[in-house]
């Protein structure tokens, strides 16, 4: 735990408690230079102002909030060893179950959904000792890359609010940006935590799949999701990873390799790391202010001793129709439960039982949910088969062999995260494709199964902040984390904070 | 590659979800770029590749044969539309 010399050396009562970070958090509430209900009315009060500008949540839980924060600071009173996130409040995205709370997925079939359980990697955190804000927004079942998908409106990027905040995690990535939460968990599939990230300047990790829970997490791709966590740098969000990743037996495809204890580096030395700069990451069409920053943060690496090797991931470009391929079919499958029998809101009139399939399904599900819906039903369908979804199976073979063989020369991979800054509102809405492109540099470790680290790396000249992902061999999130706290220490990009959150008599 | 809208319909029925008019013939047009992009797979060989379902090398657990507390029928049914005598309630499946 760092030293609680930092904030009290501020003057507590002059510091806005929602800009400490989560360590800075943690410190502060054990030395008792404020209360659990102190921050957590801090982070409430900061969501009421920001709110309406950003719409970073879905639904909001104050009440249960501070009934856990004063539980907390009971805690942090009476115990000699509370639990060691004691106080500390987080956001959820609301793809994760979390008992009592309603669980919509950014979707109208589940608009009065309240899961009686909760997912894994949320109790995990709450046994360390947490405390919810609310549900964050999300695209429709995590079926996006802007928010725009929500059944509920989209979120807007704390950087520009005419710009998306990226998406499926995009109420997640513009909460932690706009301080309306420390740190909030993301999910991804295709790119989820790592693409929102990039657009709102936060830090986030998508682990190894297999590596956190699936348990309570609403599924979209089975062998594609990850739960994953958002914060505004690598010490904050390798911090809270350690709590929720690792084996549960309730999730079938998670593994029991031990997360080892992660140890972030003291000094900005990477001497001897090895960085491969895939070939296939840099393509034309990719915003020239995007090569620019990822080439200039492998640079900075290098002079911090690492070195950078030119690799190839020759199959790249076909992750994007493997992903869509297979993805849809997965989600084709996954979202049949969604009936109007169980849970949800049933619609047709009558006594016929397909009317109510069909009608609930028509009306609730939204139109990128429906696409992908008949697009991985007619991959699955007979006659079909083989020549989409099992090519696709065949390929992602290829795809996940590049990375390998990648990984026996180097040790990381640095790549952008998406091709572009945050985009405009409406900008892909009318062209699915053109909105799927937008996953093409994230979607390769999802097949592979690789982690992946996001941090920024810059701003464009529209001051929209440029991210880079960190990828790495099965299970070495602690390698990224290490590597990705060195540059941090050495740079000060996640530093610099959106206008919409100085107030506004202190702005420029 | 051209889907029909009769062929957007087959689908549709298959994934039992009533479409407008209007939706078929987005998705028709939409579903077929999609596809034509994809076909871009085609120009791989595959023959002597094996298929990834899942990036893990594992086996699927087995677990002791133990009974554990689970939802209680109330938290199960908490969330249907319909419910009767502790069960979810829906028109007759066969006839009338």
């Amino acid at each position: 735990m760092g030293s609680s010399k930092s904030h009290r050396c501020w003057g507590v009562k002059l510091t806005n408690l929602t800009d400490l970070s989560v360590r800075e958090c943690l410190a502060g509430l054990r030395a008792g230079d404020f209360s659990s209900r102190e921050l957590t009315e801090a982070y409430l009060g900061r969501i009421d102002s920001l709110e309406a500008d950003i719409h970073a949540f879905i639904t909001l839980t104050p009440e249960r909030a501070l009934a856990g924060a004063d539980a907390a600071d009971a805690a942090l009173k009476s115990q000699d060893d509370p639990p060691p996130l004691t106080g500390l409040p987080i956001a959820v995205k609301d793809v994760l179950c979390l008992a009592g709370v309603p669980c919509t997925c950014g979707s109208k079939i589940l608009e009065d959904f309240i899961p009686p359980f909760t997912a894994t990697t949320v109790q995990r955190l709450l046994d360390a000792g947490v405390i919810t804000l609310g549900k964050t927004n999300t695209d429709e079942f995590a079926m996006g890359s802007s928010t725009e998908n929500s059944a509920y409106g989209p979120t807007r990027n704390p950087w520009n609010t005419e710009h998306v905040p990226g998406g499926s995690s995009g109420g997640s990535a513009a909460a932690v940006a706009a301080h309306m939460a420390p740190a909030a968990f993301g999910t991804d599939t295709g790119g989820s935590v790592r693409q929102p990230c990039s657009f709102c300047g936060v830090t986030g990790i998508k682990p190894t799949y297999g590596r956190t829970s699936r348990y309570g997490l609403v599924a979209y791709g089975s062998s594609l999701d990850t739960v994953g966590m958002i914060g505004r740098n690598v010490e904050d969000v390798s911090l809270l990873f350690q709590y929720f990743a690792g084996f549960d037996p309730l999730d079938a495809t998670s593994v029991q390799t031990p997360v080892p204890e992660i140890v972030l580096p003291q000094s900005p030395d990477l001497n001897g790391l090895r960085i491969g700069v895939p070939q296939e990451y840099f393509i034309k069409g990719i915003q020239p202010e995007v090569e620019e920053g990822v080439r200039a943060a492998i640079a900075h690496m290098e002079a911090q001793g690492a070195s950078a090797v030119p690799i190839h991931l020759p199959h790249t470009e076909y992750a994007l129709p493997v992903y869509y391929l297979i993805a849809p079919a997965e989600a084709s499958a996954n979202l049949a439960r969604y009936d109007g029998i169980r849970f949800g809101p049933r619609l047709g009139e009558g006594e016929d039982l397909w009317e109510i399939f069909t009608e609930t399904r028509g009306k609730l599900f939204g139109s990128e949910v429906k696409r992908r819906i008949m697009l991985g039903t007619y991959a699955l369908s007979a006659g079909y088969y083989d020549a989409y979804y099992g090519k696709a199976q065949k390929v992602r073979t290829l795809i996940k062999a590049d990375f390998e063989l990648a990984f026996e020369e180097v040790d990381v991979i640095a790549a952008p995260v998406a091709p572009t800054t945050a985009f405009k509102f409406g900008q892909h809405t009318d062209d699915p494709l053109a909105m799927y492109l937008e996953d093409v540099f994230t979607l390769p470790a999802n097949l592979a199964g690789v982690p992946g680290l996001a941090f920024p790396v810059g701003y464009d000249k529209r001051g929209l902040p440029i991210g880079m992902q960190l990828m790495g061999p099965h299970f070495k999130e602690d390698l990224l984390f290490r590597v990705g706290h060195a540059y941090q220490l050495a740079t000060d990009w996640r530093q610099k904070l959106p206008e919409i959150t100085v107030p506004r008599e202190k702005r420029l | 590659m051209k889907l029909s809208i009769e062929q957007v319909q087959h689908i549709a029925d298959l994934a039992r979800l009533r479409l407008t008019e209007a939706e078929k013939q987005r998705y028709a047009e939409q579903l077929s770029d999609i596809l034509d992009y994809v076909a871009h797979l085609e120009e791989l060989d595959t023959d002597h590749i094996r298929p990834t379902a899942s990036v893990l090398e594992m086996q699927l657990r087995l677990r002791e044969d133990q009974a554990r507390p689970g939802l209680s029928q109330e938290d199960v049914l908490g969330n249907a539309a319909e419910t009767q005598d502790g069960q979810f309630k829906v028109p007759p499946v066969l006839g009338g």
